[in-house]
């Protein structure tokens, strides 16, 4: 067998509670971040990917709050991102309890941040995430980065700053279709494709999930390292279970869920 | 007797390792330390460590916890962790510096040309992500040729107790042991071709995944290791006798 192929529940969280975008508008208030976390953890979740999308500054600390509570019993890798825009936030994120920090605007604002980030703290746990958009009309398809949450274009093509941010020391890439987050048609297979092609470090797809097809599609199709979705998960059409029994069906090599742990045997 | 100290040297996030030691081991206290004293005098040491080996050797010596950490992994329950195994070993690629040398043997990183999986599609470096880990005698001879129908409990090091072979942990790295002795090889994973993954001798264990990252299964071993006595099994015994 082989290096498992991994499932991610995404977890938008604001003010400490969970909540889903759509298409970055319209938010809908879903939960508390612990309890999820545990479900998808008992589901058999891989990872988890936490992004703070309050991103001001008065609703900072509480993110660290939910990581430090979800660390201390969540025993699985927990990624969080959103406004991380210094060394001293990866710091704080990484000493709450976050494995990995994930960082997306700030980077293009000022690149030094993940080469400063990755030579304090390592490659390991420095996660760039790209939103990337279609470029209108281009053929072969070329991809833009935006930022802010996709409001802002940024002129950089996406691949090219992909492998800036490897060179830079990126241990993985968070790759989000902002065509299709939202839609439910799926990963753009094309982009996330040409990411790993690419690059020589994991690619995690994300943005597009809206049924258990497209799950392996993203592994078969876009030979990604990763799979993450939010909403499907969190609305409880699918368990991380049920979307794995699926894709090891499709022949792609998963973890299963194991017994829970026992503290005396 | 039941203190963890977990060695601090100030790479990075030690909460991951230090809750899921108080998860299993509530009867311990855990000690996140970065004094050679509270080291010496806790009852087992675990050795974490993450980033880059070079940076973390030059940590541990600024910190003056080299001789504290050598003193511990010769005479207590010692678990090594990521970077905390590599730096048990002689040296790495991934720097000049010299490695604490408990272990013979280095670290290198995977090679760009090998990375290939069976059907010829790229394999991504860091390994990262969850990869079966099966555990190996740790005895010389049998290891290739172990019969199937032997019953591998009996040989078991107390640190795999109740985790059944084979199972998933989660691995984040560049760079793998190779032991010269492949009488301390506890456990082995692929990526594409076989490596170490966990080494044990006498009162060390250490393992190059993150059991504290690896839900059930690395509960469990953490759970091993914070009832262990530190005595090895009869096979690590059987070995020193023949040396």
């Amino acid at each position: 067998m082989a290096l498992a192929k991994r499932v991610i529940p995404c977890l938008d969280v604001t003010g400490g509670r969970v909540v889903k975008g759509v298409n970055f508008v319209g938010l809908r208030d879903a939960g508390d971040p612990i309890e999820i976390a545990r479900r998808y953890d008992a589901e058999g979740a891989d990872e988890l990917t936490f992004l703070d999308i309050t991103a001001s500054s008065e609703g900072r600390g509480l993110i660290l709050k939910v990581i430090e509570d979800v660390a201390a019993q969540v025993f699985i890798p927990l990624t969080v991102g959103g406004g991380v825009r210094s060394v001293e936030d990866v710091r704080l994120l990484l000493n709450a309890g976050a494995d990995k920090v994930s960082i997306n605007t700030s980077a293009v604002q000022n690149p030094r941040l993940v080469l400063d980030a990755c030579a304090r703290f390592g490659s390991q746990c420095i996660v760039v995430a790209v939103d990337a958009k279609r470029v209108a009309g281009s053929s072969p398809p070329r991809w833009e980065v935006y930022t802010h949450g996709g409001r802002r274009a940024t002129g950089l093509d996406a691949l090219e700053w992909g492998r800036r941010m490897q060179a830079a020391g990126a241990g993985e890439i968070l790759l989000t279709s902002m065509d299709r987050d939202g839609t439910r048609q799926g990963f753009d297979l094309a982009l996330t494709r040409a990411f790993s092609d690419a690059l020589e470090i994991p690619i995690v797809a994300s943005g597009g999930v809206g049924s258990i097809d497209h799950f392996s599609a993203g592994v078969l199709d876009g030979r990604a390292d990763a799979v993450l979705a939010a909403s499907v998960f969190h609305y409880g059409e699918l368990t991380v279970d049920a979307v794995k029994t699926h894709m090891a069906a499709k022949g792609i090599v998963v973890r299963h869920r194991g017994a829970p742990y026992r503290a005396v045997v | 007797m039941n203190t963890i100290a977990v060695v601090d040297y100030g790479m990075g996030n030690l909460r991951s390792v230090a809750k899921a030691l108080e998860h299993v081991a509530p009867q311990c206290r855990v000690l996140v330390t970065s004094d050679a004293a509270v080291i010496a005098e806790a009852g087992r040491v675990v050795f974490p460590g993450q980033g880059a080996m070079p940076d973390c050797m030059r940590e541990l010596e600024c910190r003056g916890l080299r001789a504290a950490v050598v003193d511990a992994a010769r005479h207590k329950p010692f678990l090594g962790i990521c970077i905390g195994l590599q730096m048990l070993f002689e040296a790495s690629e991934e720097g000049d510096i010299k490695g604490l040398g408990l272990f013979r043997g280095k670290v290198v990183r995977f090679a760009a040309a090998a990375m290939t999986d069976a059907e010829g599609f790229k394999l991504k470096v860091p390994h990262m992500g969850w990869n079966e880990v099966r555990q190996e005698h740790a005895r010389s001879e049998p290891l290739g040729q172990r019969a199937a129908s032997t019953r591998r409990d009996e040989y078991a090091h107390p640190l795999w107790h109740s985790i059944p072979d084979n199972s998933r942990f989660y691995f984040v790295h560049s760079y793998y042991p190779q032991p010269d002795d492949t009488a301390i090889v506890a456990a082995t994973t692929c990526y594409p071709f076989r490596f170490t993954c966990a080494v044990a001798r006498d009162n060390i264990f250490a393992v190059q995944f993150h059991p504290e990252k690896s839900q059930a299964a690395g509960l469990a071993l953490l759970r091993n290791f914070a009832a262990w006595d530190g005595a090895a099994p009869s096979w690590s015994v059987d070995n020193d006798a023949s040396a």
